[in-house]
């Protein structure tokens, strides 16, 4: 049974790599019943997203000339 | 495109664009910002905007609105970014990226000792990305965040959430384990998320 520390280094790695099948399925058990880790997951995919966002130059945007 | 949809559309060039000082001012000030918080060397950031910018001057390209334009002028910042980091790995100093992993212990404080999230801790819902993205204020925020981590880790960081380096191509750049890269990416990743949720999700507490 992984408990939550170990879930949120499996977390952050699924960010690097393919978890593998033995790895998927106690940490898919655990995010099943743990609603911290599976905010912790929707944070990371967050952060990765808002870099995504922030690298393209979303932010400060101007309205258009009229 | 029909005729009407290319008179409605708003359409920038950008040579046009740059002839509007307010526009590039802007511009520059947020191209500056993203580079600086990525190298610390002023000198060589302003190499690479203006770079960016000659190159992006050269192109005939037209945009729907300014946001797209930047957009563009972004992308080719970033690959002015990228070929700089291959071409020199002083970027991240080893030693001190060194120092800043060593502490392993400094976010056990969030769990108890069976290694469950202290209730206090436990991490919150975010909401709609989208959302979020749309204030202004959070930008400010997310940097703020990004200064606040350890020099070194948040470099590792922006190669390979800003630029989009793999793992393994920065791994290899720093001569670090793999294991030890994971390591350093999982620990931006924690000191980050912690900055947001109590200066962004969470400002009352």
């Amino acid at each position: 049974m992984l408990n939550c520390k170990q879930v949120t280094r499996l977390l952050s790695e699924a960010q690097e790599r393919d978890l593998q099948f033995k790895e998927k399925i106690p940490l898919k058990l655990h995010l099943m019943m743990c609603a911290g880790c599976d905010n912790f997951r929707k944070q990371i995919d967050f952060l990765r997203q808002a870099c995504y966002e922030y690298a393209k130059g979303k932010p400060k945007s101007w309205p258009d000339p009229s | 495109m029909s005729v009407a949809n290319n008179l409605s559309a708003r359409v920038d060039d950008l040579p046009q664009s740059l002839r509007d000082e307010k526009f590039l001012a802007q511009l520059h000030h947020d191209m500056l910002r993203f580079v600086e918080l990525q190298l610390q060397d002023r000198v060589t950031a302003e190499d690479l905007v203006q770079e960016a910018l000659v190159a992006a001057m050269s192109g005939q390209e037209h945009f729907s609105g300014r946001a797209a334009l930047k957009t563009w002028v972004f992308a080719i910042l970033k690959n002015k970014i990228a070929d700089y980091l291959r071409q020199r790995q002083r970027v991240v100093d080893i030693a001190s990226l060194a120092r800043e992993t060593d502490d392993e212990a400094d976010f056990d404080i969030l769990f108890d000792h069976r290694g469950f999230w202290m209730p206090e801790d436990r991490p919150d819902r975010w909401g709609d990305p989208e959302a979020v993205f749309a204030q202004q204020q959070f930008w400010t925020i997310f940097e703020i965040c990004l200064t606040q981590l350890p020099e070194n880790t948040a470099r590792v960081f922006m190669m390979r959430e800003f630029i989009g380096f793999d793992t393994s191509e920065i791994c290899q750049e720093l001569s670090i384990t793999t294991s030890n890269c994971h390591v350093i990416l999982h620990r931006a990743r924690m000191g980050l998320r912690l900055c947001l949720e109590k200066r962004w999700f969470a400002p009352e507490d």
